[in-house]
């Protein structure tokens, strides 16, 4: 039987992301360098780019420092609802951005949950939420869960013979910090904060809603403003060249650190710690946990409560909403299969260029493929398709498409490095025995390969498809009425202040992402998790 | 010297419940043998206060050690690995015997280099944990163990990673500072023959208890149990 040569789909793959992102990146540079003069000598540009970066910088510094003393707390606590809590911790990584900027504003907004309290105190309101301190309330409340998972991930890794060691030496809880906990910490600070400060640099759905203005916006929305309000291509493509400029320099630093996104909660075995005695110790720690806990659970609260008491049968009657919820859901589905296969065919081929072809050098490509649209953006990538193909099809009716294989592209990096370690060690642990024992071809992806990949590969598509289905980033570029998603709607009722029909489709959306992403998870993968 | 009196040290671990009674009498050398499971670091950790029994006492010289915390008992105790923090360099691991927040003077750091040197690492003090062999690594948390100057060690088989030279050498070195410091030692092995050759009793654990104890010879002898026995492999 004539098969396949390995590393065909791995040649195909590769060439589908690279040549996209190769095109729509050439497509730029002609329509960016047409512009009129050197893009960053416009003062209007420079200030967009300082801002960016400095907002970056701050939400990175913001919710890493944050996390720090509630990744310490929890990982010394045992408390009831500590599990719950992790996985709260969780939700913000799949729950879609407009969603949970939606959420803030019902908290922290106006009119939002804290105001209220405040007046019922006959206490001065909050200040306005729009501007620096929104965007930096929206990126913390994204980016604390994450860092405090990925620091919790840093403290396991801490021997229990240190605990009991420190335990021995008496040492005091400043002592515990200065010796065992800082050392891990220190390590794994740099990887999480430029991973932070990147996702915070191409934040497009929290800017767009809360930044209010040109004083307070980034390359991102920019880009989009230029694209879809000026029709200015040539603009958005010279903004685009400098987003792609920063953005590469940045995703070099982050691959140079490795990985360090952490996408399952980690629960950690119980060690006895010397530091948990009570006192002014457990005030501390259970005042960041409270606050954390109460960051990321007040919006979700507010979200839930606002949209069960919104104008439910109104909403929900209305055909456009549902013609919209298809298409989220179909995006959301066909850009995490899309981004599925690419992975697939790039660990295959990882695998066999170190395995078979024993080149280890070579090996590290098709992951450098898998990375390359971190090293773009949604909107700088959707403006280099849109440059690319104006000429060719009628973009907006292509719309869909194109806002899957944006998603699918972005969601390439997660699927890659959910997929291809798993893949690499079934094919180390299991490849002898089962050259031994004659399995191969179909029996062994049945017998050897699906038991063990079946779990990342049900996280990748559930994550892939509840991040997609919930982006607002391509379809704000693309979308028209005919072809809009529930991020779209949803932001187009916020942005006309129809708050109330707003919040049903909130939880509308916010169902479909955590659906998409409970089915896909325990429906593929299985009862065990990766 | 002191005295080490366990009376029906209760603990639950998963679904085994152990019970252990035994007496450690001071300044001799005492190793815990059985089979992997039975509950040797249970013992040793129960000791050292890393784990709260359930019921019974442990005494150390009469002394009931409920409610205290590790680094309040007069107990040292040397793991498996893990003994050192790899980020500090070997002088300041002895160091932090004296202090747990490495404020030395300089009479302790020159007890830190005294003792690096009685385990035979002078002028090592400054190299980090990974620049050190394995055998090296667990010296200097002997050295530790010196400064720290409690009465019982605690040895959870810290040698045996170690070569079977290289290990008897390291057996030797503890026997020499038990003598040298009135040291009493408990120490877990897997090799009969290390019982043999340094402790002058020995306690058979099985399955949660201790089923023989006794001078090594009559504990390991021709007249063992059959536990002991079946665990040693040599019927006679």
């Amino acid at each position: 039987m004539s098969r396949l040569p390995p590393l065909v789909p791995g040649f195909v793959a590769a060439g589908l992301v690279v040549g996209i992102i190769g095109a729509s990146l050439g497509a730029l540079f002609v329509v960016g360098s047409g512009a009129d003069g050197s893009i960053l000598g416009d003062p209007y540009v420079r200030r967009i780019v300082v801002f960016t970066l400095w907002q970056a910088g701050l939400s990175a510094v913001l919710a890493v420092g944050l996390a720090i003393p509630v990744a310490r707390a929890l990982a010394r606590r045992r408390f009831p609802g500590r599990t719950a809590l992790l996985h709260l911790f969780g939700l913000p990584l799949v729950l879609p951005v407009i969603v949970a900027v939606f959420g803030i504003v019902l908290v922290f907004g106006g009119h939002g949950w804290i105001n209220q309290a405040l007046d019922r105190l006959s206490l001065g309101p909050l200040g306005s939420l729009y501007g620096l301190q929104g965007i930096l309330l929206a990126h913390v409340f994204f980016n604390l869960p994450l860092a405090v998972r990925a620091l919790l991930l840093a403290l396991a890794t801490v021997p229990g013979e240190s605990w009991r060691l420190a335990a021995q030496l008496g040492m005091a809880p400043a002592q515990v910090f200065r010796f065992v906990e800082w050392p891990v910490l220190r390590q794994a600070l740099p990887g999480i904060a430029t991973l932070v400060f990147f996702l915070c640099f191409t934040s497009f759905a929290a800017v767009l809603t809360l930044g209010g203005g040109p004083a307070a916006t980034v390359l991102e929305v920019a880009i989009y403003q230029a694209l879809r309000l000026d029709f200015d291509l040539g603009r958005a493509g010279s903004l685009a060249i400098a987003q792609l400029a920063i953005c590469g320099l940045v995703a070099a630093g982050l691959l140079g650190l490795g990985r360090s996104v952490a996408v399952t909660p980690e629960l950690g075995r119980a060690t006895a710690r010397p530091d948990v005695r009570r006192g002014v110790g457990a005030l501390g720690d259970g005042l960041a946990i409270a606050i954390a806990a109460a960051l990321v659970a007040l919006p979700l609260a507010a979200l839930v409560a606002r949209g069960l008491t919104g104008p439910l049968s109104t909403v929900l009657r209305d055909p456009a909403i549902w013609s919209a919820a298809g298409r989220s859901l179909a995006v959301g589905v066909s850009a995490a299969a899309l981004a599925l296969a690419v992975a697939c065919g790039l660990a295959v081929a990882t695998r066999e260029l170190r395995l078979t072809y024993r080149v280890r050098h070579l090996a590290t490509a098709p992951d450098m493929v898998a990375a390359l649209p971190l090293a773009t953006s949604v909107l700088a990538l959707g403006a280099g398709l849109f440059a690319l193909l104006h000429r060719v099809v009628a973009v907006f009716d292509v719309a869909l498409i194109l806002v899957a294989g944006i998603n699918a592209l972005f969601v390439l990096p997660y699927a890659m490095r959910l997929i291809a370690p798993r893949m690499l060690h079934v094919a180390e642990a299991y490849g002898p025995l089962c050259a031994s024992l004659g399995i191969s071809g179909w029996n062994r992806l049945r017998l050897v390969e699906w038991p063990s990949l079946r779990a990342p590969v049900g996280l990748a598509l559930a994550l892939g498809a509840a991040l997609a289905a919930g982006d607002l980033g391509a379809v704000a570029l693309f979308g028209t009425q005919d072809t809009a998603t529930l991020p779209l709607l949803l932001y187009q009722r916020m942005a006309s202040y129809r708050m109330e029909e707003a919040a049903v489709i909130a939880l509308l959306l916010m169902a479909i992402a955590g659906a998409l992403f409970i089915v896909l998870e325990r429906g593929i993968g299985g009862r065990e998790h990766p | 010297m002191s005295t080490l009196d366990l009376q029906a040290v209760g603990f639950r671990y998963e679904d085994m419940t152990m019970t252990f009674t035994l007496r450690v009498p001071a300044g001799g050398i005492t190793a815990l043998i059985g089979p992997s499971g039975a509950g040797k670091t249970t013992l040793l950790n129960l000791i050292a206060g890393f784990e709260r029994p359930v019921s019974g006492r442990v005494l150390i010289d009469g002394v009931d050690m409920a409610g205290r915390a590790p680094a309040d008992r007069p107990v040292t105790m040397l793991f498996q690995e893990h003994n050192l923090f790899p980020h500090l360099t070997a002088a300041d691991n002895v160091g932090l015997g004296i202090h747990p927040g490495l404020r030395l003077a300089a009479p302790e750091r020159a007890r830190v280099d005294e003792a690096l040197d009685e385990i035979g690492l002078a002028g090592l003090g400054r190299r980090l944990p990974g620049q050190l062999s394995g055998g090296e690594r667990q010296r200097v948390a002997l050295a530790r163990s010196l400064v720290r100057r409690r009465p019982i060690l605690l040895l959870d088989e810290p040698f045996a990673a170690l070569g079977p030279g290289l290990r008897r050498d390291m057996l030797a070195l503890v026997d020499r500072l038990r003598r040298a410091q009135g040291l009493t030692v408990l120490m877990v092995s897997h090799d009969p023959g290390d019982a043999r050759r340094i402790a002058e009793r020995t306690a058979f654990v099985h399955s949660g208890h201790i089923l023989a104890e006794g001078p090594t010879a009559d504990v390991l002898g021709p007249g063992a149990t059959p536990e002991v026995a079946d665990y040693l492999g040599e019927h006679v």
